[in-house]
């Protein structure tokens, strides 16, 4: 009867049954004071002015009680899938399956997500839905190499999103560029105000960081919203071309896909090519930044992420550093927002505010900074889950903040929150999260 | 006493506002040699470390590095990582400042990021995997193995850096300086928490740098027992300024270092000064 027993693990954490009881009560107790005010007595003007008052101890009860099981539900959750180093009440052999599957649940996503349009070909609302997770999963890839790798911590992603955007929008719609010229072009452009922004900020560290990054993201967005001659103000701008196969569009003309191929032509065959098109792009974003992690400039901005004086005594330039990698994050918000631009084929200011760069950020870090299965896995609950709770109306918020108040409680360093090193002489193990730093700035 | 010293540093003044750390501080470090600067605690032996190797910028003076082929870098006017790109200058620190989630390995890696960097053509040949870089990365490794052989952490080379013993760490942090391949190591404290046994593999691991690589040291320490055994010249400074130089048997003599380390009231300091001087 040991699960009885309250017991103190090597973290200093109490466990067991009296433990969570104890907690529950002390919580109840909590509810009780708070609510036998607020809930227990109602108060209301009477017909002439006076007051009348009723008790209501039922619906106290029950809001008491409800406190009472929730505790011992997160308690009991945060032991059997919390902080690492705590005993675990899970036992063994169910850690050990759960973490078989971990190992292959990026293959089967990838799997799984390269047979969604066959699978779902019939439903146009998926293939949407798939394409936008798919758009968030870039996004949260690119934000990772600044945020997870280098720790450096931007508030005003979408910046380079918008940049993205209105590069393709504007070089298509004024020069009639195609799609493939443009997205290079528009990756470069991102870039390049990502070394913008990173000159006079590299400077600042943490928190000030942070600001100005904010404030840089909303530069853009108003300057893209007075500029009207260029960018159309907030008439945005209309008429973007769709992307084409290498030359052949995806449409009902003679010269279309459907049309050469021989097949009857369905409005689905663009969703498809869409769906594919961005996944490639997530994939080439996730296959570039795997393979920076190997290269010394991953290894870098990993180091300047542990520890920017030590990076400097080893002569390692500390502001290059970070400027690629603000750089090649912006480079990748910036092929996100032209397929953001070409899928939409109008695009506004609206669509680039502060709440889309908040977004990717808590993609990124509910995903476990530096995680690319992680940040993944993050934006599909995120995304999907705004889409799951939709029926709930107007609580699909406070559901959805719940969920992610629950996910920090018990994965306080996201959901995949161990780092895998980059080189080894032997085997490859994964760093605890309590010794991988967050960054400073 | 062949040769010119490695470094030399002339008239070291650093101000704080209106604190003086370093005052007209001048010696010479041998090159191939150890080379000790100790004092009591707020001597100003960090402040001296932190200028040489570009943490501060000093007030006043010069700090002269002699590299092998006779070229000479003025330390004063390079800044932070560049005193140890181009001057070959690397350093530990008094709290170790490992990257405690990296492994013992990558420690050792990032250490070598110049060099590495130069093979992978900026990231970008190394992006599209070409062979030169995955060679130099070979020797990268090769390189970071035979360190973690000498610092006897060949075994621990995948565990992260800190999930090392606190001894382990401070080594680590000493291989991972000499990955950087310096022409000068600045050692801050290296035996700092170490236990007897700990401290005397320290001195033996200092000891091979210097017969075995011809690195020149120079360090900071309290330990005696470690300055005495393994130092070739020794500085001793208090308050900012030098009060003694020589090697370990004339410095231990030193009625002026004693008094120092022991304190001693006005009279009695005057007393030790005429004495010894």
């Amino acid at each position: 009867m040991t699960a009885l027993s309250t017991e103190t693990t090597q973290a200093g954490r109490t466990v067991g049954i009296p433990f969570i009881l104890k907690k529950a009560f002390l919580s109840a107790c909590v509810a009780l004071v708070l609510f036998s005010l607020m809930i227990g007595i109602r108060t209301e003007a009477g017909p002439d002015g006076q007051l009348t008052w009723w008790t209501r101890f039922g619906d106290l009860a029950s809001i008491v009680g409800l406190v009472f099981g929730g505790s011992i539900v997160i308690e009991l959750l945060r032991q059997w899938i919390g902080p690492t180093g705590a005993e675990k009440l899970v036992p063994a052999p169910i850690q050990r399956s759960l973490s078989l599957a971990g190992r292959f649940l990026g293959p089967a996503l990838l799997v799984f997500t390269l047979l969604v349009p066959v699978i779902f070909y019939n439903q146009r609302y998926i293939l949407d839905l798939g394409i936008l997770v798919l758009t968030y999963v870039m996004l949260g890839w690119g934000l990772n190499v600044v945020v997870g790798l280098a720790g450096l911590l931007d508030l005003g992603y979408v910046a380079f999103y918008a940049v993205g955007a209105y590069s393709y929008a504007l070089l298509a719609t004024n020069f009639g560029w195609s799609f493939w010229v443009c997205l290079p072009l528009a990756g470069m452009l991102a870039a390049i105000w990502g070394v913008m922004l990173g000159f006079p900020v590299l400077r600042l560290r943490g928190d000030y960081l942070a600001i100005v990054t904010l404030a840089f993201g909303e530069i853009i967005r108003l300057v893209i919203l007075n500029w009207q001659s260029l960018t159309g103000g907030p008439n945005g701008v209309s008429g973007i071309p769709r992307p084409t196969l290498f030359g052949i569009p995806l449409d009902n003309s003679d010269d279309g896909l459907a049309a050469k191929l021989g097949i009857e032509y369905s409005p689905t065959h663009r969703i498809i090519f869409l769906f594919y098109l961005i996944l490639a792009l997530a994939l080439l974003t996730n296959w570039v930044t795997i393979r920076l992690r190997r290269l010394p400039i991953g290894r870098a901005w990993e180091a300047l992420r542990e520890d920017e004086v030590a990076c400097r005594a080893l002569g390692i330039n500390t502001t290059t550093t970070k400027l690629t990698a603000f750089a090649t994050g912006a480079m990748f918000g910036g092929f996100a927002g032209a397929f953001f631009a070409t899928r939409q084929g109008f695009i506004s200011p609206e669509s680039f505010t502060f709440q889309e760069s908040a977004l990717v950020l808590a993609i990124v870090v509910l995903g476990g900074m530096g995680s690319q299965l992680g940040v993944a896995l993050a934006a599909l609950t995120m995304i999907g889950g705004f889409e799951l709770f939709r029926g709930l109306e107007t609580y699909r918020m406070l559901v959805f903040g719940m969920a992610m108040v629950l996910i920090m409680i018990w994965r306080p360093r996201g959901i995949i929150g161990h780092r895998a090193p980059t080189v080894y002489l032997t085997k490859a193990q994964a760093i605890s999260s309590d010794l991988v730093k967050e960054g400073h700035g | 006493m062949s040769g010119e010293p490695i470094l030399s540093v002339d008239r070291l003044t650093m101000r704080f506002g209106g604190i003086v750390a370093v005052q007209d501080l001048s010696f010479a470090a041998e090159r191939g040699k150890i080379t000790a600067l100790i004092g009591p605690n707020g001597a100003g032996k960090t402040t001296v470390f932190n200028c040489i190797t570009g943490f501060y910028k000093p007030t006043g003076g010069a700090i002269r590095l002699n590299h092998d082929d006779g070229r000479q870098t003025a330390l004063e006017r390079l800044n932070d990582f560049r005193i140890a790109k181009q001057a070959k200058v690397a350093r530990t620190f008094q709290n170790i400042r490992l990257f405690p989630g990296m492994t013992a390995l990558e420690n050792l890696m990032v250490a070598q990021h110049n060099a590495l960097m130069r093979a992978s053509g900026f990231t970008f040949l190394g992006l599209i995997g070409v062979p030169t870089y995955r060679d130099a990365e070979k020797r990268a490794i090769a390189l970071a193995t035979d360190w973690l052989k000498r610092i006897n952490l060949l075994d621990r080379a995948d565990d992260a850096a800190g999930n090392l013993a606190y001894g382990d760490q401070r080594r680590l942090e000493i291989a991972r300086a000499m990955c950087t391949e310096p022409a000068l190591l600045c050692l801050d404290e290296p035996a700092a928490g170490l236990n007897a046994r700990e401290s005397a593999s320290l001195s033996e691991l200092l000891r091979s740098i210097r017969g075995e690589l011809g690195t020149s040291i120079l360090l900071i320490e309290h330990d005696m027992s470690v300055v005495m055994e393994i130092s070739d010249h020794i500085v001793v400074m208090d308050h900012g300024v030098k009060i003694a130089e020589g090697t370990p048997r004339e410095v231990r003599d030193d009625p002026k270092v004693i008094a120092a380390y022991l304190g001693t009231d006005e009279e009695e300091a005057a007393a030790v000064m005429e004495s010894g001087s």
